[in-house]
């Protein structure tokens, strides 16, 4: 690996780090958005056009822009889920079923008490949804604490588990009159407040309080410094007496309990109902932003966003340039691929 | 319950059992050179598109097959320079080759949609011939499904009893060792992605060419993670593969059988059976689980200075 002195000796001004990194990635973006405009371009349609619709309809008007935010939301916190449990040495492949337990825990809240008044109901859907996160993956924290099964194929195995619960308790239980595949709409009180008169919830600003209280508590606070040096040599933190076992299983409990609020997040500030499928790999996506960041909080909330254009630019495509909404996910992967591919640039992305 | 019930409810197993067991089969041989495929759902859906847009524009489901695997391969050698060349995280770089599987086949499969394919023929299982004709057309299979035991039995021979197979297990457990015993483990694994993608392709094409005959968006349904938990299930071993295979197929079976008897149970609930029963299957293992999987496996080869 060149320095980057070596490399770029008459720009002085890119030999600063973080303008160099910031070169880098654009660089990297700019790569995946050629990749995708070449397929654009075989499948007939006019890249050029396509990127000015992806980019006036996210970042060219404020409805635009806050529906990117919108967006973020469960990426954010989902992406927490796992850069939480990866500070202990734990992979968290588990997300995506963390969310669905905790968005229906969360959904039986509001379908229960739907009578009781916002102020109450909210945190107790809250409460639940946390709740049902932490159970699905006390399982896995557990079996991987007591030496049985590695986390990464439980909480695998779970994520094919969990939507199918969910289909369960839908069309048994909770669907609504008129549709098996959804409850019915959850009441006032138990919908996440909205702000400026668009579609941002609560969420957002619960899923960044978290980032920066990770941050704070990683860096400031004794079990901070304990979870670091399990991470680091977890055999080597048990002779020094940090009871190993018991942070695996709280760690790995805690990363569910934030996916599972990602969920009730989802279900309570943007879907307003709990739907059979609803998820559609948010909670992979929050994996591989927090992989691709190194479990950063600032990385994680660029990353997000970075995706969270991509893929709200590409609900406009599909409707202006008659291009299948799943094409989008080529642009995401291909700007996955690009950063994957630079891992010496990207803290944290070797395993 | 009458028999003929009974007899359809095998038959649809042994049909959607099949591309189950060549994507099994795949990724046992990319876990043997120690690398997690996440992104099995992605390359089943790009080979299905791809090899069902040729079948449907030639009429040649043979071609049809061979652009399947070929589109496979091509698919797991993406993993490949990820993993392998850019020494990248094996979990996230099948994750984004999974998105990237979503994107490419619903492009490809676009124009394909609800469009009717000549399949492979269909032949009847030999020693059936005495049986009524409402029964025979039930055991009437296409040529991979006759195939899908004898790969299985192809892939054991070659993982243990070829050189080649021998040299890919040795990468699986310990790339610095092979290295050092005059492997070249980057190119071994390369060897096992491709030869994997393609069996995937295999499958991927029995399930849309042979199975199906049509194409439509996340078609697959979770095919690939259930070819994962698979491959844990059978211990990363090509024979018991197919007991895998096989219980899964039963529990496909079951629910068909119990829905067409009336019995409310609801089919969300018996869609868990294969996960949970993996599940169940590693916890009885315990610690014995170190001796079957691949030592190596997910850890990135640096490479040997």
């Amino acid at each position: 690996m060149l320095k980057i002195s070596e490399a770029l000796p008459r720009f002085p001004i890119i030999q600063n780090k973080t303008v160099f990194l910031f070169i880098r990635y654009l660089y990297m973006i700019l790569l995946a958005f050629l990749l995708f405009g070449i397929i654009l371009l075989i499948s007939g349609k006019d890249p050029l056009q396509s990127y000015k619709d992806i980019f006036t309809s996210t970042l060219g008007s404020a409805y635009g822009f806050s529906e990117v935010l919108v967006a973020m939301i469960p990426m954010l916190i989902t992406a927490l889920a796992v850069a939480l449990p990866a500070r202990v040495g734990l992979i968290n492949v588990g997300g995506e079923g963390q969310l669905y337990i905790g968005a229906a825990f969360a959904s039986f809240g509001a379908l229960t008490f739907s009578n009781l008044p916002a102020w109450l109901l909210l945190p107790i859907m809250i409460f639940l949804g946390m709740l049902g996160g932490a159970l699905w993956a006390f399982i896995p924290g557990y079996l991987k604490a007591i030496g049985l099964v590695n986390e990464t194929i439980t909480t695998l195995l779970l994520n094919s588990v969990a939507p199918k619960i969910i289909g369960f308790l839908i069309f048994r239980y909770w669907h609504s009159a008129l549709d098996t595949v959804k409850t019915p709409n959850f009441v006032a009180a138990a919908r996440l407040p909205t702000f400026f008169g668009t579609r941002i919830h609560l969420g957002l600003f619960i899923g960044l309080i978290l980032l920066a209280i990770f941050w704070l508590f990683m860096k400031y606070t004794r079990w901070g410094l304990e979870m670091r040096a399990i991470g680091n040599n977890a055999q080597a933190a048990r002779r020094n007496g940090i009871p190993l076992k018991k942070y695996l299983i709280t760690v790995m409990c805690m990363g569910g309990a934030i996916a599972g609020l990602a969920g009730m997040s989802q279900v309570s500030g943007f879907y307003g109902v709990l739907l059979l499928n609803f998820s559609m790999s948010l909670g992979f996506m929050g994996f591989m932003i927090s992989w691709l960041t190194g479990g950063e909080p600032l990385g994680i909330v660029l990353m997000s966003f970075v995706i969270a254009v991509i893929i709200t630019g590409g609900n406009l495509l599909q409707l202006t340039r008659g291009v299948p909404y799943s094409v989008i996910n080529l642009l995401l992967a291909f700007t996955l691929f690009v950063v994957l591919a630079r891992p010496s640039f990207v803290k944290g992305s070797k395993s | 319950m009458t028999l003929l019930a009974i007899f359809g409810v095998i038959s649809s197993a042994i049909f959607s059992g099949t591309s189950l067991l060549y994507t099994t089969l795949g990724e046992v041989i990319d876990e043997r050179s120690g690398i997690v495929n996440l992104g099995l759902e992605g390359v089943l859906l790009v080979s299905a598109s791809s090899g069902f847009a040729v079948t449907s524009l030639t009429g040649s489901p043979y071609l049809g097959i061979l652009v399947s695997m070929l589109a496979g391969g091509l698919m797991n050698l993406i993993l490949g320079y990820l993993v392998i060349t850019r020494k990248a995280n094996q979990l996230a770089s099948g994750l984004a080759l999974m998105f990237c599987g979503f994107g490419l086949s619903a492009l490809i499969g676009k124009s394909f949609v609800a469009v009717k394919i000549h399949s492979l023929p269909r032949l009847l299982l030999p020693g059936l011939q005495g049986l009524p004709r409402l029964y025979t057309s039930l055991f009437k299979f296409d040529p991979l499904i006759y195939l899908v035991i004898p790969m299985a039995v192809f892939v054991w021979w070659l993982l243990y009893r070829t050189r080649w197979g021998l040299g890919l297990r040795a990468v699986g457990e310990n790339a610095d060792i092979a290295y050092a015993s005059g492997r070249n483990p980057h190119l071994i694994r390369y060897q096992a992605l491709f030869v994997g993608g393609m069996l995937a392709g295999l499958g991927a094409a029995h399930l849309a060419i042979a199975y199906a005959m049509n194409w439509t968006e996340y078609m697959t349904a979770g095919r690939g993670f259930i070819a994962v938990a698979l491959v844990i299930f059978s211990k990363w071993h090509p024979l018991r593969a197919i007991v895998g295979a096989l219980i899964f197929s039963a529990a496909v079976a079951f629910q068909l059988l119990l829905q067409s008897s009336g019995v409310q149970i609801s089919p969300f609930l018996l869609d868990t059976i294969p996960y949970l029963l993996t599940l169940i299957v590693l916890i009885a293992w315990g610690g014995n689980r170190k001796h079957s999987a691949p030592a190596s496996l997910g850890r990135v080869y640096q490479g040997s200075e």
